[in-house]
């Protein structure tokens, strides 16, 4: 019995584990597995049901269970410099529902995760504003605030798989993502606070937004997107920002590349001109294959991903039931729609959302309840949204884009589920 | 003041209170005005006051119109509710009623920023050259502020060491497989480059740089991708002369019109002839293996609890007693090795290390400072040396808590290692060099 409990566990090593030590755990086969013998875990008395467990105040803030050490952020040491300029994968193949926890959400520096006190915080207003202004932490609290479910998405995420299958698991392809509820104040608030009467007509004016960290990573956003969905938050997922994802204050930029998304906020300068700053130029481009390369590319397209069955969880228990799990989102609104093919591509149908629609440039979650008898699968699957845009296959991606991109790669992903269980990162015909 | 309508009106849910809320706002908006004006005929100039003088004028018209409103909310609740719908369709227009060249927001939260903050973080350079500073700097001076500060990542002649950023060569490689995108083959505007140095560089001492020195270092980088002669003097006043390769290879974003063809009816049966695998990830086998995983999986509930304690005192067994050297905790030193990331950028240690930004840490446990031959220290660091100071564990661990505070005039622009624990694990480390 305790292959059984070992089963569950959803790491690679596991699976292999598994297969080295319990082929007859997949010989069950379907139906109601029979029993050998009494589970000696229901009769005998367990230590658990006769002792203690912990006190009340033993973890004054708690961590998940050690059981689940596994479920964790992964770094990918090869791809940068050095990891105090770098960014790590959200365990997504390990997560179900659709909120990310703060503790594993991926992170992205540019010159480390600052530790900033509330004390010491300022945001300024400046430029073409009627009162350039300088607030407070508990200034920005007395501001009235809103409650919004968001994915934040890297424009790199995916970006290793341009040119072919790379890495081999959903937390390394598309693990630079993460979905919570912000509490904080729209930005269009504060903006009517300094006064835009100073900027004249709105149309073609900018808003710089820069953070405090040595980085000071700037982008410009075009005051049309400042006005309409843009929040200056303080609270994710009910709690205080994590140091690593900007605490104190961070701006949360709807549907838009997470570089966008400017943590550790220390001002914000309403213009005439984008900047036209490293992070909007030299990076956070994309080249096409001639060699001209788009600029401006903010919103992030539909893109979905199973994420279990997935490499880095494999089908360890047997043929039968199957829940095939996924996430979808969209930058420009609701998925609508998700669809899911075994065979590569070739005929497709509709899963289950998580909730009836998805919540607008949120994640949503798709299932599709099904049966697995050991059959080779290349699973795929395809997110639509509500302007009607249907997710791409990585070909007709390369046919508009070539293979020079970085970002913006929301391409259908292939998994290969072999007749193990197994599953690798495969690209197909 | 329209803000409290719009916020407060659902809860409080009648007119008559709306209106008297927004009147109590802009009569608080008055009373700070007139305080202002206080401090303003006291000390300020007098165009502060006439100014303030003018808020009080409409301060006392928004108060007049608030106090209309109220009236006309007790005559008509709906025609209200009208007004707030019009001005959440045309915010703008609304505002009207508190504006003026000081005069607080709807809320009337925060301070005014001073000029000389704004200056103080305001420090962007747009393409057309607006944010400049006054300077200028050379090539040959560039050469040497970018040995100094910039070579140890991006090499001697800005070609990038290891996956450090390449800055100079890659000019005609972005139609190419692996574009090379530098300064010299992409960026399109050189103000991004003045901008970015000026703000974030070096990496870890960033905003240490003189204007100078930034123009210094931005004009070797324009000479190594050989877009400006070596006599060449970059200042706020050539800035725009020079060219930039790549100004024109910029469209903006049109995916909506190039990639129309993905808005569509999708497929759903027959959608392919045939499909097969074309590539592999085991194969190329890239994938960091997944140490957490394992911990997890060995995790067989109560063993666990009785392995960990038996590691824990493997690890910190006393060394013999009597031996010269003295006994290194490994355990501690391999935390220590995971705190040594945030000295890395600028220090280099164990085998073939080099001094860079600053000295190679080889044996500095127990040394006499600045003992590294060939690093320039600071003044005052090489004074503690002559006097012969040694760099204890005591000392070290002082110096590493805030270094500016142990010595001011330290190069070194860390801002220290707070916690104990963090110091303790890399002295440690750094031990495992002697």
């Amino acid at each position: 019995m305790s292959d059984g409990f070992e089963g569950n566990t959803t790491s690679r090593r596991g699976f292999l584990k598994g297969v080295a030590g319990g082929a007859g755990a997949a010989a069950l086969g379907a139906g109601a597995a029979r029993a050998e013998g009494p589970d000696p875990l229901i009769m005998e008395v367990q230590e658990w049901a006769s002792g203690l467990g912990d006190g009340v105040d033993e973890t004054p803030y708690g961590l998940p269970i050690r059981f689940e050490s596994d479920v964790v952020r992964r770094n990918v040491p090869w791809l940068t410099a050095d990891p105090i300029s770098s960014i790590n994968f959200t365990p997504i193949h390990a997560l179900d529902g659709t909120i990310t926890p703060q503790g594993c959400a991926f992170e992205r520096h540019h010159s480390g995760a600052i530790e900033l006190a509330k004390a010491d915080y300022r945001l300024m207003i400046n430029g073409l504003v009627d009162r350039p202004l300088v607030f407070t932490y508990a200034d920005l609290e007395r501001f009235p605030r809103e409650n919004h479910v968001y994915f934040c998405e890297c424009a790199a995420n995916t970006g290793m798989e341009w040119a072919g299958a790379q890495l081999n698991g959903a937390q390394f392809t598309h693990g630079m993502i993460h979905n919570m509820e912000y509490s904080g104040i729209p930005l269009r608030t504060l903006l009517e606070e300094a006064g835009l009467d100073a900027a004249g007509d709105l149309a073609g004016k900018w808003v710089y937004v820069e953070g405090a960290d040595a980085s000071s990573n700037g982008r410009s956003i075009p005051m049309e997107k400042a006005l309409d969905d843009v929040l200056v938050a303080f609270k994710a997922n009910g709690e205080a920002l994590r140091k690593e994802h900007g605490y104190p204050v961070r701006l949360v930029v709807p549907g838009w590349e997470g570089n966008m998304w400017i943590k550790w906020l220390r001002r914000i300068e309403v213009m005439d001109q984008p900047v036209e700053s490293r992070e909007e130029t030299s990076k956070y481009t994309d080249t096409l294959a001639d060699g001209t390369s788009r600029k401006w590319t903010w919103v992030m397209d539909a893109k979905s991903v199973v994420t279990s069955p997935s490499p880095q969880s494999p089908i360890t228990h047997g043929k039968g039931p199957l829940v095939i799990t996924g996430l979808a989102w969209s930058g420009r609104g609701r998925i609508t729609r998700v669809d899911v093919s075994k065979d590569g591509g070739k005929t497709w149908e509709t899963a289950r959302l998580g909730r009836t629609q998805g919540d607008t440039k949120a994640l949503t979650r798709f299932y599709l309840d099904t049966e697995w008898n050991g059959e080779e699968w290349l699973l795929q699957s395809r997110a639509m949204d509500e302007t009607g845009y249907v997710q791409p296959t990585k070909h007709m991606l390369r046919d508009v884009r070539g293979e020079n991109s970085i970002y913006h790669n929301n391409c259908i992903q292939t998994w290969w589920i072999k007749d193990t269980g197994e599953a690798e990162n495969v690209e197909v015909s | 003041m329209s803000k409290f309508l719009n916020i407060f009106a659902p809860s409080l849910g009648g007119a008559a209170l709306v209106a008297g809320l927004a009147y109590g706002v802009s009569t608080r908006d008055y009373r700070a005005a007139e305080a202002d004006l206080a401090m303003a005929q006291s000390d300020r100039a007098l165009a502060q006051v006439e100014a303030a003088t003018a808020r009080i004028a409409e301060l006392e018209a928004a108060a007049t119109a608030a106090t209309d409103a109220q009236g006309a909310a007790e005559a008509e609740l709906a025609s209200l509710r009208d007004q707030m719908a019009a001005r959440d369709s045309a915010p703008r227009a609304m505002s009207v009623s508190t504006q003026g060249a000081s005069a607080p927001g709807p809320f009337g939260l925060g301070r005014d920023a001073l000029p000389e903050e704004v200056a103080a973080w305001n420090i962007d350079v747009l393409p057309d050259g607006t944010g400049l500073p006054v300077g200028s700097g050379d090539v040959w001076t560039g050469d040497e502020v970018f040995a100094e500060h910039c070579a140890s990542c991006h090499g001697d002649f800005a070609e990038g060491r290891g996956n450090w950023p390449k800055l100079a060569g890659g000019q005609g490689t972005l139609d190419h497989k692996d574009p090379l995108k530098t300064v010299g083959s992409y960026w399109p505007y050189l103000s991004t480059t003045f901008d970015y140095v000026r703000r974030s560089m070096p990496f870890g001492n960033a905003q240490s740089l003189s204007d100078d020195d930034v123009y210094a270092i931005v004009a070797y980088i324009l000479y190594s991708n050989d877009l400006v002669d070596d006599d060449f003097v970059l200042s706020n006043e050539t800035f725009l002369d020079v060219e930039m390769p790549n100004a024109e290879g910029f469209i903006i974003d049109d995916r909506d019109t190039a990639e129309a063809h993905f808005w569509t009816e999708p497929c759903m049966e027959n959608c392919k002839d045939a499909v097969e695998i074309t590539m592999r990830a085991a194969v190329l086998d890239v994938t960091p293996e997944e140490e957490g995983a394992e911990e997890a999986t060995m995790d067989s509930g109560t063993e666990a609890a009785t392995e960990a304690p038996a590691e824990e005192a493997s690890a910190s067994e006393p060394a013999p007693a009597g031996d010269a050297a003295p006994a290194i905790d490994m355990a501690l030193a391999s935390e220590g090795e995971d705190v040594f990331k945030k000295c890395k950028s600028c220090h280099q240690v164990g085998d073939g290390a080099k001094n860079r930004t600053g000295p190679v840490l080889n044996g500095v446990v127990g040394a006499v400072i600045g003992h590294v031959d060939g690093f320039k220290y600071s003044n005052d660091m090489a004074a503690l040396g002559e006097e012969g100071k040694v760099w204890t564990e005591e000392e070290l661990s002082k110096f590493l808590e805030k270094p500016k505070g142990y010595l001011s005039k330290t190069k070194m622009s860390f801002a220290g290692l707070r916690k104990e624990d963090d110091r303790k694990a890399v002295i440690e480390y750094l031990k495992t060099f002697n």
